[in-house]
């Protein structure tokens, strides 16, 4: 317990105006400030807003964010000499910047949340495959586990794509495979520890199929360490499939998405440089917002990770 | 010890050749080479030729075997671009990259390694928020953002250094800074908070509270303790040098490993990529099996833990 | 008629590093060794001893959570396993068990009454989840809890009232087994005795046959039909409560009753001391596990394992009961 020398010192108590609603009202702001720190507050405002650019990108992009308007190339954004018809600017097509960016960001977005599934359901499935069999199965999914966290992602990702070529679907499946062996860790040590508390052993007891053990008792009690471990994958494999599309290797044009856009903004960046900071920071803001949350929620729901 | 190091170097072995497995498969799987070297309309009895020559028409199991073999006799096919070697057009490119990579490894630990032990025993200060605040930046701003903004400051405003390409020493400064800003945010973080996790332990506080001088409580117990999982992340570091500049390298037209492999992809250069791909392989095995080695040597714990799992 | 279940020569040894040597060395841990007991239909045999004499390790086996080492369990002719296959699945109807740790046998996320409906859900999945919580409902009258507490969760639960929802669940499907491993140890005493009279109550109205492991030798009195005391591994004395308790004769059990403390008893009985503590499990000496203790261990304790012996129910393995009992005769001449 602390204890607030403030309320000691009789001058505050003097001077602390009618009733006591000001030391109640400040303590309730401070409480609600420490369970909802502003930082936190806001990159949530940022999620907020990300998801819903997700979910209504078409209606809301002014234009259609392929249409070109080579009359109006390479105009600069409201606020720096531009005007308010192209409130980001256009780019060296005349397409229209902040359609870009909207279609964009949903683009990345889904393909991060799409991938970020795939990975949870494979991890989870193969953490709890290594629990319930150990013995040899689990040796040979923990041996894919280090196999795969001891090879950069970006090499395995970029080996796939020479070889298969490109797709979207194959582009996010592959990217589905960034951090699985993480949350496969996770999920299997936190089976492993709940199958020897009492609740699974007793529910086997009753005469349940694992398939129920899994599902239905010890996968819902972990599920929060897990959700905030997936939380904390998805702006990786934002940095991943920007990374690779700026390399032009990810998502191939006409579809376009953040790290698309900054790799093609990077040859105006001497004649046009906001092309390719307008989609840089939303790049940082989304990543850095959902690592803050991600970081957030892992301290407040889950110490027991890292 | 020594059990412990053959253990170490058995399990090494197993990974590589998981690696040139899984290599193999994805060859296999990326189709007929047949059709990839000959294009689809060449006749039937150029394929069939071509299959012979290759070994295409054997069992699986005796491709996979000789696959093997190439791989030990460094017979890794020729580039498809020039037809040169895979293996002498990836090995001319090493040294590049490795002038890039290994001033940005120093300048990762130079600068992570001090702040983080700054920060965590410096903890909740003002200077251990900012050292994390800038360290999240360096978790979130992927590296061509940072190296394009660097490159637009340096090179196009200031115009101290040039933008790209490697002809003098000046051209390597933005590359280096790049890899090595967001490498030491990475290793400022692990080292806080090993460092904080060591300095809760009941050791430190028996030593602190036993009269021992703070300073060397932890030069003497935290900083060795701490170092055990910060090895870790820099063994990585150290595995995927070549890795980490495949992004950077091309932000700045520098002609290495990285870049290379990034046209090989576009390419399709199939020899050339998997040649990459192996030599990044190799390279981290190698690393992890040092960390694991120095493991042993730092944690004497963990070698007969370990032992013992083993038995 | 067959027993209900028969448990031949059950034994489980851990293969354990010990301290010794240079890296250790391997040891071999008799947790159980060499056990054998049936339980008829409806009837209660209590097993009873020391902590770490193997009691717990002995419903594990029973249940089949673990594999034995040697030996068979037969639950009304069919081998329990630990293969947790669809028979044994299926088998779970029958035998069902309550445990000492109430807050860890619940899931923490389901409330009480989903608790008590999982055993339908399991196995009888045509019934609905309204059903399911009818069924409950009645099931927590019938173990005296409130209708209310049906939407509450474990941890809202005292022990007691926890002991209480593992009992309905357990019995939600008419088990004829009931395997209880030290149920009130982890309770007050004044609720102990109601969580007892509880499970008594229901015997009586269902009849199952149980598995009854306590510590306690009141508890296992008051519970039991027949009685079984464990020493390291091995049953050392068995026979009606009345017998073993009043009639003792082993000296391990000798010493345990002598133990109990109660007002009637004080400066009446000498309290048998114990010399040591039991050998670990590990280093069990050869011979009478218990002849390091014993107050009447003779040469042959040291060589040779008495066997479990005497006349009618009442079975005792101690060499120098043994030999007493042949000598008998021989004095009275």
């Amino acid at each position: 317990m602390t204890i607030d020398t403030g309320n000691l010192n009789p001058t505050s108590q003097v001077s602390r105006p009618s009733g006591g609603s000001f030391f109640t009202s400040k303590g309730r702001y401070r409480a609600f400030f420490e369970t909802w720190p502003p930082i936190v507050l806001i990159a949530l405002f940022f999620i907020g807003l990300a998801i819903f650019v997700v979910a209504t990108a078409p209606l809301i992009a002014p234009y259609d964010f392929m249409a070109m308007d080579l009359r109006d190339r390479l105009t600069p954004p409201a606020l720096f000499g531009g005007t308010w018809a192209h409130p980001l600017g256009t780019d060296e097509l005349g397409r229209d910047l902040l359609s870009r960016l909207i279609i964009s960001i949903r683009v990345s977005m889904m393909i991060a949340f799409l991938s970020t599934l795939i990975a949870g359901t494979l991890g989870i499935t193969l953490g709890f495959l290594a629990a319930y069999f150990r013995g040899r199965v689990e040796q040979l999914i923990m041996m894919l586990i280090d196999a795969q966290a001891s090879m950069p992602f970006m090499i395995i990702a970029l080996a796939v794509l020479a070889f298969l070529g490109n797709s979207l679907f194959l582009f996010i499946v592959l990217m589905g495979f960034y951090g699985w062996e993480r949350i496969a860790r996770i999920a299997r040590g936190l089976a492993i520890a709940a199958t020897e508390q009492g609740y699974a052993t007793s529910v086997r007891d009753l005469g349940a199929s694992p398939m129920r053990i899994y599902g239905r008792h010890i996968l819902p009690n972990i599920a929060s360490t897990l959700i905030v471990s997936m939380t904390l994958n998805f702006p990786e494999v934002i940095l991943l499939e920007s990374g690779l599309s700026f390399l032009g290797l990810g998502v191939q044009p006409p579809m376009t998405s953040l790290g698309n856009m900054v790799g093609y903004g990077r040859d105006y960046i001497q004649s046009a440089p906001w092309i390719m900071l307008v989609p840089s920071a939303a790049i940082v803001l989304t990543t850095l917002s959902i690592s803050i949350v991600g970081d957030w929620m892992r301290d407040r729901f889950d110490p027991t990770l890292r | 010890m020594l059990r412990y190091a053959l253990l170490r170097i058995a399990r090494a072995l197993v990974t590589v050749s998981l690696i040139v497995s899984i290599a193999f498969v994805i060859l296999r799987l990326s189709g007929d080479p047949a059709i990839i070297i000959l294009g689809p309309e060449a006749p039937p009895e150029a394929f069939k030729a071509f299959r012979h020559a290759w070994g295409l028409d054997q069992p699986i199991w005796v491709q996979y075997l000789k696959y093997f073999n190439a791989i030990f006799h460094g017979d890794l096919g020729n580039s498809m671009r020039d037809g040169r070697s895979a293996l002498q057009v990836v090995g001319e490119r090493i040294p590049l990259t490795l002038a890039i990579t290994i001033p940005a490894l120093f300048l990762k630990v130079l600068i992570g390694l001090p702040a983080g032990v700054y920060a965590a025993l410096h903890r909740n200060t003002a200077i251990d928020r900012l050292i994390m605040t800038l360290s999240v930046f360096g978790f979130t701003v992927p590296s061509f953002v940072l190296g394009l903004v660097l490159a637009m400051i340096f090179a196009v405003k200031l115009g101290w250094l040039p933008s790209g390409g490697s002809d003098t020493w000046l051209h390597a400064v933005l590359p280096i800074f790049t890899m090595g800003m967001i490498g030491a945010a990475v290793i400022a973080r692990f080292t806080r908070s090993a460092m904080l996790e060591v300095l809760g332990q009941p050791y430190i506080r028996t030593a602190s509270a036993k009269g021992l001088v703070w300073r060397d409580v932890v030069v003497a117990h935290a900083l060795p303790n701490a170092a055990i999982p910060t090895l870790t992340i820099v063994g990585f570091m150290v595995g995927s040098l070549v890795a980490g500049a495949v992004v950077v390298e091309s932000v700045f037209s520098w002609p290495g490993v990285g870049r290379l492999l990034v046209t090989a992809v576009a390419n399709r250069d199939l020899a050339v990529v998997q040649v990459i791909l192996l030599f990044v392989g190799f390279t981290m095995v190698l690393a992890n099996l040092i960390v694991d080695l120095l493991y042993g040597w730092v944690d004497p714990r963990l070698r007969t833990k370990r032992l013992q799992a083993g038995t | 008629m067959r027993p209900l279940l028969s448990v031949r020569d059950i034994k489980r040894h851990y293969q354990v590093r010990v301290p010794g040597g240079f890296f250790g060395r391997d040891a071999l841990l008799k947790a159980v060794d060499g056990l054998s007991f049936d339980i008829n239909r409806g009837e209660t045999l209590g097993l009873v001893g020391e902590s770490g004499c193997g009691k717990s390790t002995t419903a594990r086996l029973v249940m089949g959570h673990i594999p034995l080492t040697a030996g068979s369990v037969a639950f009304d002719g069919q081998p329990v396993t630990a293969r947790h296959d669809s028979d044994w699945r299926a088998m779970r109807r029958r035998m069902q068990m309550v445990y000492q740790d109430t807050l860890g046998a619940l899931d923490r996320r389901l409330t009480i009454s989903e608790q008590i409906g999982e055993p339908f859900a399991i196995h009888e999945p045509v019934m609905t989840a309204g059903q399911r919580h009818e069924r409950a409902l009645s099931l927590m009258d019938s173990v005296g809890l409130r209708a209310d507490m049906a939407r509450r969760f474990p941890h809202e639960l005292s022990g007691g009232q926890r002991q209480r929802v593992v009992i309905a669940r357990a019995l939600a499907l008419s088990p004829d087994l009931l395997v209880c491993d030290e149920p009130v140890s982890a309770l007050d005493v004044s609720i102990q005795a109601q969580v007892l009279n509880l499970l008594d109550d229901l015997r009586e109205q269902t009849g199952f046959a149980a598995l009854f492991i306590s510590h306690d030798l009141k508890v296992v009195r008051q519970m039991s039909d027949r009685v079984a005391v464990m020493y390291l591994g091995k049953i050392v004395e068995t026979g009606a409560p009345e017998a073993v308790f009043k009639r003792a004769q082993h000296p391990y059990t000798k010493a345990l009753i002598s133990a109990i403390p109660t007002p009637r008893n004080r400066g009446r009985r000498e309290r048998i001391v114990l010399e040591g503590d039991p050998p670990s499990p590990v280093d069990v000496p050869p011979g009478c596990a218990f002849h390091t203790r014993c107050p009447l261990a003779m040469t042959q304790c040291r060589l040779d394992t008495p066997l479990l012996s005497g006349d009618g129910d009442h079975l005792v393995a101690c060499h120098a009961i043994h030999q007493s009992a042949q000598s008998a005769p021989l004095a009275a001449e």
